[in-house]
């Protein structure tokens, strides 16, 4: 059977506004998720402030316990049973942030663990109080710590935010399966999305991979 | 008459079943340099970090130019805490520069941030410090550049900085090389003659019996021998005090 990639080409612009919803949903849901991630990463560092400590393991656990296609169907077929309807495009931010949010906590948690404990003792020996050196001392040095793997993170994240063309969300995804319900050339129009998932993460990778280079250049990681 | 600097009353602390600190007293007045010398495992850094509230100490009395830090073995609350560390100075073994800070701003951060001086102050009064540990022209570069003895010496102006009323050395030379030992040992050598207060734990005996005012001999966890310098490595009163200083002086 021969390959037709008209459809695609047709196609073009829904494909290019498809492309910029999910670089969209992306940034807002990593802007989300770093956030979420900072506080419940640091919720976690100490296990006798039980009730902080306690709340954010529960949500660690139920995330990164379910998958993230219920996650989403809760958020966006689920709160209207309460009369919450919320716009499909904060839905998928939402979900995919507070998803991505967990996994980046234990990124946070984890570098900010990583710094020598003698960092937090200097700065409290100076006078410095907890907060303080925490900003001023230990935080600077784990978000260095932190660059590699939330890269990963936000790879995973372009390419899970495929699954909020299922709330209706006009994505990548969502305009290419437009394409394919007209043109019936499926194998030819996910193999464009593909290219174009990957396109994306390639662009990240390799600006990751110079930020990391130049921490490292300076010494700083 | 002033208060002691340093007023330390049946001080204990364990860790689990295990006591490392039990009933210990030492005073130590202005301009004094007590020496605290003794095997590993003596208590000799967990004595000091109780001192500046690092470590918790569970039985005593602590104050700090009479002020209580710990009393009847309770802390005081962190606030309080935290303005009485600034009084206390603390050199590390390990140094614990924060690498991500120019040598300038290691030594400016806890001022600036504390609003002692501003940031203009700030910085003339660390070059000043700069000076005075020989490193002036190590202002701008970053503690990864530096060597192990040029590290300690930019740690012992950042704790300077704070106009401490006492500093406290723990092991500071123990993770050097041994020809970078003296450039850090001059330094202390040199705070000693300008009547700093200090507390000083060191494996350096030739050190400690030349800048001691007194020598305190500690062994599991107690002081077993306190005393001149002069008298605890000539004529010292203890055997474990002996065996300890055959040991290391055989090195």
């Amino acid at each position: 059977m021969a390959l037709d990639f008209s459809p695609v080409w047709q196609g073009w612009q829904a494909l290019a506004t498809g492309t910029l919803v999910t670089v969209e949903v992306t940034a807002a849901s990593l802007g989300l998720g770093c956030l979420l991630g900072l506080l419940v990463g640091m919720g976690r560092l100490d296990p006798r402030h039980r009730i902080i400590y306690g709340i954010c393991t529960a949500y660690l656990t139920f995330i990164r316990g379910t998958p993230l296609l219920v996650q989403l169907f809760l958020l966006f077929f689920g709160l209207p049973q309460f009369g919450i309807l919320l716009p499909a495009f904060l839905c998928g931010v939402m979900g995919l942030g507070i998803y991505s949010g967990a996994y980046i906590s234990e990124i946070v948690r984890g570098s900010i663990q990583s710094i020598d404990r003698g960092q937090m003792e200097a700065a409290r020996s100076l006078g410095m109080p907890y907060r303080m050196a925490m900003r001023k001392v230990i935080l600077p040095q784990a978000f260095v710590r932190m660059i590699p793997p939330l890269g990963n993170e936000f790879i995973a994240l372009i390419k899970n935010s495929a699954l909020v063309s299922l709330l209706t969300i006009d994505d990548v995804m969502h305009q290419g399966e437009k394409i394919i319900s007209v043109s019936y050339r499926s194998l030819e129009v996910y193999l464009a999305i593909a290219l174009i998932y990957l396109m994306l993460t390639s662009v990240t990778t390799v600006f990751l991979r110079r930020t990391e280079r130049t921490l490292r250049a300076e010494g700083r990681v | 008459m002033d208060p002691a600097i340093v007023e330390v009353k049946g001080l204990g602390k364990s860790f689990g079943v295990h006591q490392v600190l039990r009933g210990i007293d030492l005073t130590v007045d202005r301009s004094q340099v007590v020496v605290i010398i003794g095997p590993s495992g003596s208590g000799k850094s967990t004595f000091l970090r109780c001192l500046n509230g690092l470590e918790t100490a569970e039985e005593g009395t602590v104050r700090i130019c009479g002020h209580a830090l710990v009393e009847n073995g309770r802390m005081i609350d962190e606030d309080r805490l935290n303005l009485l560390r600034a009084d206390v100075g603390m050199v590390f073994q390990s140094f614990n520069l924060f690498p991500h800070l120019t040598v300038l701003d290691n030594i400016t951060l806890a001022p600036r941030s504390l609003g002692r001086l501003s940031h203009r102050q700030a910085d003339q009064e660390a070059h000043a410090f700069l000076a005075k540990v020989g490193l002036a022209e190590k202002a701008d570069v970053y503690p990864g550049t530096l060597s192990g003895g040029q590290k300690q010496r930019v740690a012992i102006a950042r704790a300077l900085a704070m106009k401490p009323q006492v500093m406290m050395f723990d092991e500071a030379t123990s993770a050097l090389d041994p020809e970078l030992v003296g450039e850090v040992l001059q330094v202390i050598r040199a705070l000693a003659a300008e009547g700093m207060t200090m507390l000083v734990v060191t494996h350096e005996m030739g050190f400690a019996r030349e800048v001691a005012d007194d020598v305190v001999v500690m062994d599991q966890g107690a002081i077993i021998e306190h005393g001149s310098p002069g008298q605890i490595f000539s004529a010292p009163r203890e055997a474990r005090t002996r065996s300890f200083l055959q040991a290391v002086l055989a090195q």
